[in-house]
């Protein structure tokens, strides 16, 4: 009786794991930040010996015994840097003591199917006046603050609609960047911006990889040279998207 | 100046909505940011070679995310990410990638290695200022 028992605890704190696990690396959390949550919530259970192996695509999370190792499947990855927070304040809870495993698991169930990003407008909003202030920021003029947030917040909302259409992530970010080259090609032309370049540059940022670029560091920093890498190569990938799209733009004309 | 410090701060915290920070770090994002770019652009404006302020801006950017991190209890990147993105050579690459274009390779592959110097001093920034963090714990 008393060894079952033991077997469902060992049961629920793998789960408890994976799910914590699972949702940071779909969030876009570093694949340290993952490995060192789920052991954390193990440890505080009274299992300090526990392995996992993440990668970018899949967990691999095993308790030391005869229990049976799990693995999740991560498919597809966004950026949601408020689950990866409540997540990691959760895990906190459970090592303090303050949470049960039970009242964790429900709470990040309910995480895990909830839309906690902003909303689209206010998405869009956030890349034009990213597009704007760029273009400021690499000594443009004020007649290009304009075409900038424009095209900035035009090439944004092409980027989230057509990865709504397309699931390859690359060719809405090629799109996306064509449609800006376009755009601020016309804003030149029609004498509405004065710099092609400025403009280009400075509405081309939302699109830019930053979260990739940073977590690859940190990870082959850390030792995970497998996340690392395939971050990188992502992150790179992304870059050479938007780099063609623009391209094709400046081939063009 | 004071035209850069603005337009850094709105930046990086729209960086932040982007990236679907908590609201409550939004504005710490901004001021990461532009603690960065502000540093990178006064550095470059004395004449200091921009691999080198961009190594220094990183590294500055890196201790305030830890610094915010270790205060608020919130993982570091969501600070060092709005922080980091200002010194992206995005318009290195773009000239990089205009020159390939236009056929014009010999400035091309100059520009490309440049950016990827500025990638190269941003990593190692963020390593440097690891390191260093990683020491004081161990110090202590």
């Amino acid at each position: 009786m008393e060894n079952g028992n033991k077997l469902n605890q060992t049961y629920e704190v793998t789960n408890v794991c994976l799910l914590a696990g699972k949702i940071m690396l779909q969030s876009g959390a570093e694949t340290y930040r993952v490995e060192d949550t789920m052991m954390r919530i193990a440890a505080s259970i009274g299992i300090h010996q526990s392995h996992s192996f993440v990668t970018p695509t899949g967990i691999i999370f095993s308790i030391d015994g005869t229990d049976p190792t799990k693995f999740v499947r991560i498919s597809d990855r966004t950026t949601d840097l408020q689950k990866v927070t409540i997540v990691n304040s959760i895990s906190r809870k459970i090592s303090s003591g303050e949470m049960s495993l039970k009242d964790a698991y429900e709470e990040m169930k309910q995480i895990e199917t909830a839309n906690l990003a902003y909303p689209v407008l206010i998405q869009i909003t956030a890349a034009s006046l990213v597009g704007g202030c760029f273009t400021m920021m690499f000594q443009g003029g004020w007649h290009d603050f304009i075409p900038g947030l424009v095209s900035g917040g035009v090439g944004f909302s092409c980027f989230i609609y057509f990865h709504r259409l397309v699931q390859v992530k690359f060719f809405a970010e090629f799109l996306a960047s064509f449609i800006i080259g376009l755009l601020s090609f016309l804003f030149v032309t029609i004498g509405f911006g004065n710099e092609l370049d400025k403009i280009i540059i400075g509405s081309v940022m939302p699109l830019v990889p930053g979260l990739l670029i940073t977590n690859a560091v940190r990870d082959l920093m850390a030792g995970h040279l497998v996340s690392g890498l395939s971050k990188g190569a992502e992150a790179f990938l992304t870059a050479f998207a938007i780099g063609t799209g623009i391209a094709v733009v400046l081939s063009l004309f | 100046m004071i035209l850069q410090l603005i337009t850094s701060f709105i930046a990086s915290t729209a960086f932040g909505i982007i990236f679907n920070a908590p609201r409550k770090s939004l504005l710490k994002c901004g001021f990461t940011g532009m603690v960065g770019w502000v540093l990178y652009v006064w550095l470059v404006h004395n004449q200091v070679d921009s691999v080198l302020a961009t190594l220094v801006a990183a590294f500055v950017v890196a201790i305030f995310s830890q610094i915010f991190a270790k205060v608020y209890k919130t993982p570091i990147i969501i600070f060092s990410v709005s922080g980091i993105i200002p010194l992206v050579p995005g318009g290195l690459a773009y000239d990089a990638m205009r020159n390939f274009v236009e056929n014009d390779y010999n400035s091309a592959i100059q520009y490309a290695a440049k950016a990827f110097m500025i990638s190269g001093a941003i990593a190692i920034g963020l390593v440097f200022s690891e390191v260093i963090n990683q020491m004081i714990r161990k110090f202590r």
